[in-house]
């Protein structure tokens, strides 16, 4: 309850900095409103969606070309991703622009809210009106209570958020829409205008709200999706000029749900799978790209033998389980491997330099990851390497030994945290890399071989006796 | 060079067939490699059985801290809370075997895992192994009779039983090396029990002979006499204090420094009847008639030809190895696991008989080929260094002196060796020859069944390593009408342990998984495989035979959090807790005498249907197994023992199931917490115990943690 109180007071502060703030601030805030906005989140998995429709028109006397949004600073730590886009053309011809978010700071923004702005693509004169559409993603924003279960309980979990669409410009008219994954919803808070049909809470339409409002809700509902959540991962992509790209993934697997108390029944879970165990996830579906070859999957003492692999033109899918049902706050690790074809991945740009085209997140469905890396080994002798990947990762050189390496590969790290399915899109690495280094190694072992045969012969004819036998 | 020039037929031809055997031993090396990787193409590249997980967790912790760490490595992760000095007590040969060979290719950035190195290690050194064999019987009957038992051991039943790809363990090293895991690298707890005395003393032996041949060689004769008089006299003084000493130390332990394992080779009965915890493990019963056929196969036939054949001529390689056989069927037959010492024996002797009796047929059928001119040419035919030595005599003596630089690949050493028995008789053996000749017909026939033994024998061993050796044994798998189907249970409960509890929670189990539980666990274990407690291993045996509360204190008592029990009841696996119960009864008995074996059988026999007695439907082992196994079919009818299960419905109030595997095989309980003791439930728990048993009572003042 400590957080409803804190909500509470930061609401208060909200209304009350807002209405002082009303007249005093900057022109850009003033000089745009939202004629009617549309939020729809969606809380039918662990990772929370939020849809948001917003039709915003310039009441200023000023162009004005970016659009801010505002969130509470408790949702932007659990911000994994952020799009926007504007919707272009009328009805049918209809369609989306993706445009630059950046994050900002707002000088008059109260208790602390963050803030991205939107870059228009061309700047909205007075009178005019565009929509816009933006997609966020939120992780780890469903708490679980009770904190702990048992095996045959089901999950249920809070959900917090405001009623009020939290937005440094005045709002005419604005819906919100939750969807939850089951009818099963212990309670909601109810203010004005409140409804529930089935699965779907819908708060609003509300009017002509000021500035920063803010109305804390709390969704109380029942979600027993797989809380599948990586907590590390590391992809190891090595890329041999030889045809292959091989990758290794290691997983650090957790069950982020409610905690699992007591015991753990088998009876229960195999005589009755949907009451015993019913929060618990097993399977996990890795979708890899096509074409794939020599595909394991394993863990520090060996093979896990429950896996299916599928394979068509388009992609592989790959069906695993962990050793046993992850429950509650247990974990699982595990290895999964596999090969492809470089001539997918691995091109030649305009300057002749080299690049690897390949996805950057993790290829589970439905998971986050908590802390990201992908590292990118590049044959032996390549040199200037770079890497362009479209969000902010961190970047750093290592240098790896691997079968038969003098001088070591150089291995492009990047490194990025709370990852999303939204993130699997593809980056590059560039670099320059001469083919004669491919047979430094074959030529290495020829000379070996030849040594150790010259070596022998020396030997046969040379006398090494210390005394010699009369 | 040299060799071209004196070079004449036979010269080339001994080339020839120097590469043509070095060639054959080749692919006996790769024969005796590839026939083991039949569990890694059935199963997966992973390490086998019980002992090698300890070994491979030695390595790998030999591996990240290095040699000096592993030297002084106390592990405090096992025993407890005893812990175990590793570095002194454990043969270190195999360890740093691989552990080196780990080093060398990583130096050379090949980055192959301990694992991979560890699993392919006894491959590798059964390759060795044949090489080996052949040295030494080529000492014995010359090199077609090493060729054969060479190849006769890459792939005799018996050693590959112990040396597929993944049994990372002694055995599978010692053959090679036979020595090399015995000398006192690394401590002297190893070497201090009285059994290796013997093979120092070989050791030492061979050394000083050398070195004094060496000496010998240098001095003059007159010097050398001074030398040895001097060396002796001191030497001599020096030995009676040394060997003062060692008597007065092996003396003063009750065993007289032997342990118990070497004992019962020298009276077999000797574990039976003072050690229970030798004789319940099953490598350590007397071999059963089967196991011989299963083992050595048509080699049991072929031994006693081959001891005839070391008879005529009999020189002292051929006595040394009548010698080991003999000694060798004695110890196979005391244990199962020694007939990996008979095997070599076997396979030498095999090998000479075999090529003994090819050499004796092909000669008789060369001799009576109609096509071939005369009896004198057929000895220059014959490409077996005997025949030949009459012709090249001279030239042979004369490549000795005059070119030293001319030499095949055996060492000088060998070959002095070789020459002096394979000259004198090969004149005895001329004349014999022309006496020896047996008919054409019989000969043919007689090769042909020799190469039908050999083929049958052939077929035996790769189905041996296919089928009956090549089970890792921590997954089992089996085959139904709907394709194979995988029992992974053990690591689904070892990799649920290491994950899901505190990196320093204590696990109780029958000793018989503690290595794996350490090494794939990584969890406390109180007892494991290495037995050198026998106290501590009865506590475990009276806590898993004691009822629930008695061996909830007895847990307590030792910090353990969780209880692991194998149950095959349910799928069937026959060596499951139950059916080790009764050693545990047995061993626990042993030193505390308030569990007695026939307090858990009826009638004097072991049952677990409503026959069975109350003692053992109450003891921990039962319940943990059984509990809530009626529910699985209505019945709890296990399929070990098959039959229902005496006790059906039951709760535990000490325990509580934490975590069971897929098909039952592994099951790990939470000792509870004690209850608090809030004054009207203890009065309530005191009222209850006084009333129902005095046996709970008695249990507890009984503790030996107390």
């Amino acid at each position: 309850m400590e957080a409803l109180r804190s909500l509470g007071q930061l609401v208060l502060a909200l209304s009350i900095f807002s209405h002082l703030s009303l007249l005093a601030y900057s022109s850009s805030t003033q000089d745009l409103q939202i004629i009617s906005a549309e939020r729809r989140i969606d809380l039918t998995s662990h990772i929370v969606k939020v849809f948001l429709t917003l039709k915003v028109e310039n009441i200023g006397t000023s162009p004005v070309s970016e659009v801010l949004l505002a969130f509470p600073p408790t949702q932007f730590d659990h911000l994994a991703s952020l799009k926007a886009a504007i919707t272009v053309g009328k009805k049918k011809k209809k369609s989306y622009v993706p445009l630059e978010v950046n994050p900002t700071e707002l000088p008059d923004a109260p208790n602390g809210a963050k803030s991205f702005s939107i870059l228009l693509l061309n700047p909205l004169n007075t009178g005019e009106t565009a929509t816009l559409e933006v997609l966020y993603i939120l992780t780890h924003s469903l708490e679980p209570f009770p904190a702990e279960i048992s095996q045959s309980e089901s999950q249920l979990v809070y959900y917090r958020d405001s009623a009020i669409i939290l937005s440094p410009y005045y709002i005419k008219q604005q819906t919100t829409f939750i969807r939850t994954p089951s009818t099963r919803v212990e309670s909601f808070t109810r203010v004005e205008s409140t409804n529930r049909a089935a699965s779907e809470i819908k708060y609003g339409p509300y009017k002509d709200r000021p500035r920063y409002s803010y109305s804390p809700i709390i969704v109380h509902f029942e979600n027993n999706n797989p809380f599948a959540v990586v907590e590390e991962l590391v992809r190891e992509v090595e890329v041999s000029h030889w045809g292959n790209l091989q990758i290794t993934e290691h997983y650090k697997l957790a069950h982020a749900g409610a905690r699992h108390k007591g015991i753990f029944s088998r009876v229960e879970y195999q005589s009755r799978p949907h009451a015993g165990g019913v929060s618990s996830f097993k399977h996990l579906l890795a979708r890899l790209p096509p074409r794939v070859h020599s595909v394991y999957y394993r863990d520090e003492i060996g093979n896990i033998s429950s896996s299916h692999l599928r394979t068509d033109y388009l992609r592989s899918d790959l069906e695993i389980e962990p050793r046993y049902p992850l429950f509650g706050g247990w974990k699982a690790t595990f290895v999964i491997g596999y090969g492809l074809p470089l001539e997918d991945f691995l091109f030649e740009s305009p300057d002749g330099r080299r690049y690897l085209n390949f996805t950057f997140g993790c290829p589970l469905a439905e998971t986050v990851v908590d802390k990201l890396t992908v590292k990118v080994v590049l044959p032996e002798g390549s040199k200037d390497p770079s890497a362009v990947v479209p969000f902010s990762v961190e970047q750093h050189l290592e240098t790896k030994y691997s079968y038969l390496d003098v001088a070591g590969r150089t291995v492009v790290v990047l490194e990025k945290r709370n990852v999303v399915p939204e993130h699997n899109s593809r980056f590059q690495v560039y670099y320059t890399f001469n083919p004669i280094f491919m047979l430094a190694e074959p030529l290495m072992l020829v000379s070996t071989f030849f040594f150790v045969f010259m070596a022998s012969v020396a030997y046969l004819h040379i006398d090494f006796s210390i005394c010699k036998s009369s | 060079m040299a060799a071209s020039q004196t070079s004449n037929g036979t010269t080339l031809r001994h080339a020839f067939g120097n590469v043509l055997s070095f060639f054959i031993l080749i692919l006996i090396g790769v024969l005796a490699f590839s026939i083991r990787l039949f569990s890694v193409i059935k199963y997966e590249s992973v390490i086998h059985e019980f002992d090698p997980y300890f070994n491979y967790r030695v390595t790998q912790f030999l591996t990240k801290n290095g040699i000096y760490d592993f030297w002084n490595w106390f592990d405090d992760r096992t025993w407890y809370p005893l812990g175990r000095v590793i570095g002194g007590t454990v043969y270190p040969g195999l360890t740093l075997t691989a552990g080196s060979l780990w080093w060398f290719l990583n130096s050379l950035n090949i980055p192959l895992s301990v694992e991979t190195i560890c699993v392919f290690t006894a491959p590798i050194f059964s390759a060795f192994t044949s090489w080996a064999t052949y040295l030494l019987t080529r000492e014995v009957k010359g090199a077609g009779a090493g060729l054969t038992a060479a190849a006769l051991i890459a792939m005799v039943p018996s050693y590959i039983s112990r040396s597929v790809a993944g049994s990372y363990d002694n055995e599978a090293v010692v053959l090679g090396t036979l020595l090399a895991a015995l000398v006192p690298v690394v401590g002297f707890n190893a070497v201090m029990t009285s059994e290796h005395f013997a093979s120092f003393l070989v050791f030492i032996i061979i050394h000083v002979v050398a070195f004094v041949y060496y000496i010998k060689g240098i001095l003059s004769p007159k010097m050398f006499k001074v030398a040895v008089t001097l060396v002796v006299s001191i030497g001599l003084l020096v030995c009676l204090a040394v060997v003062a000493v060692l008597v007065a130390l092996v003396a003063s332990s009750p065993t007289k420094g032997w342990s118990g394992r070497s004992l019962s080779l020298l009276d077999p009965t000797y574990a039976s009847k003072y050690i229970p915890i030798i004789a319940s493990v099953s490598e350590h019963q007397p071999p059963t008639w089967p196991s011989y056929f299963m083992d050595i196969n048509v080699l049991a036939f072929l031994v006693p030809a081959g001891i005839i054949a070391c008879f005529s001529p009999l020189s002292d390689a051929s006595s040394f190895v009548i010698l080991y056989i003999v000694t060798s069927v004695y110890f196979s037959g005391v244990m199962v696991r020694l007939m990996l010492v008979l095997a070599p024996a076997a396979c030498i002797l095999s090998g000479i008989a075999l090529s003994e009796a090819f050499d004796i047929f092909t000669r008789s059928i060369k001799f009576q080929l109609p096509g071939l001119p005369g009896p004198p040419q057929v000895d220059a035919g014959e490409t077996s260094s005997e025949s030949t030595i009459p012709q090249n005599e001279v030239p042979k003596t004369k490549t000795d002196k005059s070119a030293d630089t001319l030499k095949e690949r055996p060492s000088r050493k060998n070959r002095k060796k070789e020459k002096e028995p394979v000259e004198k008789p090969s004149i005895k053996s001329q004349i014999e020859k022309r006496l020896l000749v047996l008919p054409f017909e019989g000969s043919v026939l007689a090769i042909f069944l020799l190469v039908l033994l050999g083929a049958f024998y052939v077929v035996h061993c790769v189905w041996a390593a296919a089928e009956a050796y090549s089970a890792p044994s921590i997954v089992l798998t089996s085959q139904s009408h709907d394709g194979l189907h995988v029992f992974d249970d053990f690591r689904e409960a070892y990799a649920w342990l290491s994950h899901n509890t505190e990196v320093d929670d204590k696990v109780a189990s029958w000793w018989d998984y503690g290595y794996q539980t350490t090494a794939m666990a990584n969890r406390t274990v109180i007892v494991d495989n290495n037995t050198w407690n026998n106290t501590h291993i009865a506590t475990v045996g009276t806590a898993m035979s004691s009822p629930e509360k008695a061996a909830w204190e007895i847990f307590n008592s030792l910090d353990v959090k969780y209880v692991l029990v194998v149950f095959g009841g349910l799928v069937g696996y026959p060596s499951d807790d139950i059916n080790k119960f009764l050693w545990m009864v047995r061993i626990g008995g042993g030193v505390f005498p308030h569990i007695k074996e026939p307090d858990y059988l009826r009638d004097g026999q072991y049952r677990i249907d409503n026959q069975a007695t109350p003692t053992m439907l109450n003891s921990l082992m039962y319940k943990l197994c059984y509990y809530r196994f009626v529910d699985t079919d209505g019945k709890g009818f296990d399929r070990v023992r098959r039959t229902e299960i005496g006790k059906k419905y039951f709760k535990l109030t000490h325990f509580e199931e934490v975590f069971t595997t897929h098909h039952w095989m592994v099951r790990l309980y939470k000792l509870k917490p004690p209850k608090n003791r809030i004054r009207g439930k203890t009065k309530k728990s005191k009222a209850k115990s006084s009333s129902t048993s005095s046996a709970k009572k008695s249990g507890t003042k009984r503790n030996p943690w107390h």
